[in-house]
């Protein structure tokens, strides 16, 4: 307990020697985490949306208009004999008809008739095999006169998932190069501090102290960076949460977004996030430069 | 006081002045000690060779024995090896061929998460104090318990004894640059002194103090000394080594060239004699810190 106490003692003593380098590095660690707090929530709702998307990816097999119940029946069957069973979905031309004058009753109306053919909706298990399902279906197609068409759907839905992904990527790249910022930041400053205790540390080994013991004031100082920093970022946030996102989230469906994470544990994995870079740059300091 | 004028004449006066033969060169009978031997030497040194990256020669085939109480001083030209020796006692450095026994225990085998362990039994001083400079006194001796675990209670106990015998309880609050070079002195030898280990090295304790105050340092040492620790002090201080009386042991281009122990050995002499008596025809003069 003594121990513990004196590397805190010691690890602010040396803070304050070092203030500006300290401060530089925290806040550091600050903006990082703030740019995480932000991009975590957007990320996960963004893979929402994507996810969402990709329910969508399907293949639409269209009969000939004079298809018969018999044809259907037959397709049917082929249709079931696919790799990897897809999810099969029916649509008769009635409920096609009925659905899509729903939609724009005034247009159908005029058409009188219903030109709508009976459809199958197949839907891949994985959104990633539309490719190949589509060629199984063509290849049916082939021996299938009943079959007018297979068309998918995947343009409208690929722009969504590559926007994601852009935002995903963008991102990651950002989080990982402030990341490193901070490691580095933090790592300059324990090498600051090695230098501003470099006579500490020669007493230290004089008398007969143990390598950890040497150490640990280092490590120390970097955690407390690391702490302060990402409690900075926590309560900028919180702040942010409480005065701009809780009154909007009402009307806007991607901040009141079901899968964002709770902020609690937001919080948590930013304080964790911030201890731990700062802890691998002391580390990262204390391996190159201090010799014992 | 052409004592001083050249070392081999000094050592020759004194030689003639205390009409003792020199001793021989020989390692085991130089060893002949102020305090029986119990069992094995402190300090034995048999055929250390050292040579430094690089290829110097920095010790050549050493030998000799140290027992239990002895004051040994260490004196040759710059350069001979004095301060090499030394670190090879404290482990900095390795003997390039050779053994080097503390307590009986080789060197070599102490393997190096050990090291901060056996250096809690030697105290180590030196002519530039290595204090640290934005600590009290009371703070640079609690230093050296603080950081090899003791805890707050032992601090509390020991710290305020070791000051008293050194010289310094009025001293306990102020910083390094509020005290005498001799204050300062003081202050590392309570430091290296505050554990009471069986060995205290000093390498030119008194190289930066006049000589009234290297006097006082030196009965310091010789109190030390009488508590029963083994004490090796390496020196330029030709006058002093002299005036000691005690055994001598020359370097010469890292060889050993002399060793020889004092037959006037006034052993059971208080502090306050043996101040007197280093200062020679100044005899009669008030002790410098009031004896024991
Ligand atoms: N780190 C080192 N690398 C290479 N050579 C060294 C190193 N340290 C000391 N030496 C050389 O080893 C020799 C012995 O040095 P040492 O410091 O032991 O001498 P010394 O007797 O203590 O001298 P002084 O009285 O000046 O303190 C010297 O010639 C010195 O130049
Ligand atoms: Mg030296």
């Amino acid at each position: 307990m003594d121990s513990v106490n004196f590397f805190l003692r010691e690890a602010l003593r040396t803070l304050r020697r070092n203030a500006m380098p300290s401060f530089a590095a925290m806040v550091a660690v600050m903006v990082t985490m703030l740019v995480l707090g932000v991009f975590i929530p957007i990320v996960q709702a963004a893979n929402g949306a994507a996810n969402s998307v990709r329910g969508r990816v399907l293949v639409d097999v269209y009969m000939t208009t004079g298809a018969t119940t018999t044809d259907v029946q037959r397709v049917r069957m082929k249709l079931d004999g696919l790799a990897d069973s897809p999810k099969i979905q029916f649509v008769s031309k009635d409920a096609a008809f009925k659905q899509e004058s729903k939609r724009d009753p005034e247009a159908y109306a005029l058409l009188g008739a219903n030109p709508l053919p009976d459809t199958f909706r197949v839907t891949p298990k994985n959104a990633d095999d539309l490719n190949s399902l589509k060629a199984q279906l063509l290849k049916i197609k082939g021996t299938e006169p009943a079959m007018e068409s297979v068309r998918d759907r995947r343009d409208d839905t690929t722009k969504i998932l590559q926007a994601t992904k852009f935002v995903k990527i963008t991102v990651g790249v950002l989080a990982a190069l402030l990341i490193a910022a901070s490691i580095m930041l933090v790592a300059n400053t324990i090498r600051l501090s090695l230098f501003s205790r470099r006579r500490e540390v020669e007493v230290m080994k004089l008398v007969g102290a143990t390598d950890p013991f040497i150490r640990w004031p280092f490590v120390f100082e970097g955690l407390i960076v690391g702490t302060v920093g990402a409690l900075g970022a926590v309560m900028v946030l919180g702040l942010a949460k409480v005065a701009i996102l809780d009154p909007l989230a009402s009307d806007f469906a991607l901040i009141a977004a079901p899968q964002t994470l709770a902020f609690p544990l937001l919080v948590l994995i930013l304080l964790s996030a911030g201890a731990g870079l700062s802890a691998l740059g002391s580390v990262v300091s204390l391996r190159r430069y201090l010799r014992i | 006081m052409d004592e001083r004028a050249s070392k081999a004449r000094g050592l020759n006066r004194l030689r003639r002045a205390e009409h003792v033969d020199a001793a021989p060169a020989d390692a085991e009978k130089a060893a002949a000690a102020p305090r029986p031997p119990a069992g094995q030497p402190v300090v034995e040194f048999r055929g250390v060779h050292l040579a430094y990256e690089g290829g110097h020669v920095a010790l050549d085939g050493a030998t000799f024995a140290v027992e239990r109480g002895e004051f040994v001083f260490l004196v040759g030209q710059t350069g001979s090896g004095k301060s090499t020796l030394m670190r090879l006692l404290t482990k900095e450095l390795e003997a390039t061929a050779g053994t080097v026994r503390v307590a009986g225990r080789d060197l070599a085998v102490i393997d190096h998460k050990k090291v901060p362990f056996y250096r809690r039994n030697i105290g180590v001083v030196f002519q530039d104090f290595k204090l640290l400079p934005n600590r009290t006194v009371y703070d640079n001796v609690a230093y050296a318990l603080m950081v090899t675990g003791h805890s707050r209670k032992e601090i509390r106990r020991r710290v305020p004894d070791i000051l008293r015998l050194t010289g310094l309880a009025t001293k306990l609050h102020a910083y390094p640059d509020q005290l005498s070079g001799g204050e300062q002195q003081r202050v590392s030898i309570a430091r290296a002194f505050v554990n009471h280990p069986p060995l205290l090295l000093a390498d030119e304790p008194t190289g930066n103090l006049d000589p009234e105050t290297s006097i006082g340092i030196m009965q310091l040492l010789y109190r030390i000394n009488r508590t029963g620790s083994t004490v090796l002090v390496a020196t330029h201080d030709h006058a002093m080594v002299d005036r000691m009386r005690r055994r001598v042991i020359e370097l010469e281009k890292g060889r050993i060239i002399r060793d020889e122990a004092t037959g006037l050995y006034a052993r059971d002499e208080n502090t306050r004699e043996f101040a007197a008596r280093l200062r020679g025809d100044l005899s009669g003069r008030p002790d410098l810190d009031g004896g024991e």
